[in-house]
């Protein structure tokens, strides 16, 4: 592909950590959402694992205050191509909700729905092995509404679509059906360092 | 491109196709600087895709060591015109916009990407009202631009909202479509400086079957709660929002 006369890099090499096409946002954090925010009181919040599991399982915000916490601190990456270095979140691992519900050996994908009706779909090796949250804190503080609060899911190894937000429920499926944004013109795994941004993406 | 044709695109688009679009390449024809802050690119794009009003590019600057940089831009054209139109608001340590407004010409070729986005788009037959503000105006005037060529304008109602006249972007062609206009900051005859009320968005709501907010987080968030304070469906409410919170 040709050149952009006269355009020239402006740092001499970018982290190590930045993945292709994206650049270091800062401190700052775009907030980047489809549709109107909600306002979504922590008293009348719950997430649920149901779909193809021996236990179809909802937590409200007072019960999943009392699973195990677990953090995530490392990078998050956005497709519209910001990154976001040293980010810390709280919540529960995927893994300790999924130990509950106990997903059937047919489950191979997750939908996870946001109480707007957004969705959006994963591989279920995604979001295992500590790879997955539920979070309500960002930097020791709640998590605000803009950003899903009170609590959305994680998953920084991918673009961050996929990451949620307002989650209320996870669906397991045998099949992979595409999301909202999946529907919409993006890729359905969305894997930063392979650029996995749209259809016809790698 | 086909041009003059005056029927919905709807027709002649398959909603729900691969959305797959390659890069390719986009010469600008001409470059305007309507304002300070603003850079008007028109570009001949190869291969062209017919697009929605609503839908972005994105741009892809490449550096001789093949570094790149890459942003998306909302489309100010509609689909009939033989250029695509965009207008990028330069950023302070803006890589990309900087570079569009202090380096580019007439004649350079840039690595582009598009149409992009199936959900922020209009799809010119729906009664539909645009609140947006600042260069968040730009897919409004896509829309307001498709609109007028299948002359269907009754079904647009646009409220654009800008700090001051300086800071509206293609305020006449605004004006000309019958937009109403609010500034924060600056009185009219007609108008007291100040957000738009829940009086002055009323009017507009009446038959409207879906909304289009665009601008940054912050007035996103405003126009969102104006819509639904006001007893829109917050489900028939698509947002394209920008710009960074610290929060």
């Amino acid at each position: 592909m040709p050149v952009t006369r006269g355009f020239s890099r402006r740092r001499a090499e970018p982290p190590r950590r930045l993945p292709p096409g994206q650049y270091d946002v800062g401190a700052g954090w775009p907030v980047l959402t489809a549709e109107a925010t909600p306002r979504i009181a922590r008293e009348s919040w719950s997430v649920g694992v149901d779909g193809l599991v021996e236990r179809p399982t909802t937590w409200t915000w007072e019960e999943v205050q009392q699973l195990p916490r677990s953090s995530y601190q490392g990078d998050i990456h956005c497709v519209t191509t910001w990154s976001k270095f040293d980010t810390l979140f709280t919540g529960v691992s995927v893994d300790t909700l999924l130990e509950a519900a106990g997903p059937l050996p047919e489950a191979g994908f997750v939908m996870a729905h946001s109480s707007t009706g957004y969705t959006t779909n994963l591989p279920l090796a995604d979001i295992t092995d500590g790879r997955a949250w539920i979070v309500w804190e960002h930097d020791g503080r709640p998590l605000t509404a803009e950003h899903g609060g009170p609590v959305r899911l994680l998953v920084p190894h991918l673009y961050f679509w996929k990451s949620a937000k307002w989650i209320s429920r996870l669906e397991l499926t045998a099949e992979d059906r595409p999301g909202f944004w999946e529907r919409n013109g993006y890729h359905d795994r969305g894997d930063p360092w392979l650029e996995q941004r749209y259809q016809g993406d790698p | 491109m086909t041009g003059g044709d005056a029927v919905a695109l709807e027709d002649e688009f398959a909603p729900g196709g691969t959305g797959a679009t390659a890069w390719t390449t986009g010469r600008i024809i001409t470059k305007e600087l309507p304002a300070p802050h603003l850079v008007r690119l028109r570009l001949h794009v190869e291969d062209r895709q017919r697009h929605w009003p609503g839908q972005h590019y994105l741009l892809r600057l490449r550096a001789p060591d093949d570094y790149t940089a890459q942003r998306s831009y909302s489309v100010a054209s509609d689909d009939s015109d033989p250029l695509v139109e965009l207008l990028v608001e330069r950023l302070p340590d803006g890589e990309v916009s900087e570079f569009l407004a202090d380096v580019a010409e007439v004649g350079d070729v840039l690595e582009m990407r598009g149409p992009i986005g199936r959900w922020f788009r209009w799809d010119t037959r729906t009664p539909a009202l645009c609140l947006v503000g600042g260069t968040g105006v730009v897919p409004a005037i896509s829309m307001i631009r498709a609109a007028r060529h299948l002359g269907r304008s009754d079904l647009l109602r646009v409220l654009a909202v800008a700090r001051t006249p300086e800071e509206l972007p293609y305020a006449e062609e605004l004006a000309r479509a019958g937009a109403t206009i609010a500034f924060t900051r600056h009185a009219t005859s007609t108008r007291p400086a100040g957000p738009p009320t829940a009086a002055e968005v009323a009017p507009l709501l009446a038959g409207a079957e879906v909304a289009y907010v665009c601008g940054s987080s912050r007035f996103a968030g405003f126009g969102e709660e104006l819509l639904v304070g006001s007893g829109f469906r917050p489900e028939a409410i698509r947002v394209e929002r920008f710009g960074v919170t610290g929060s």
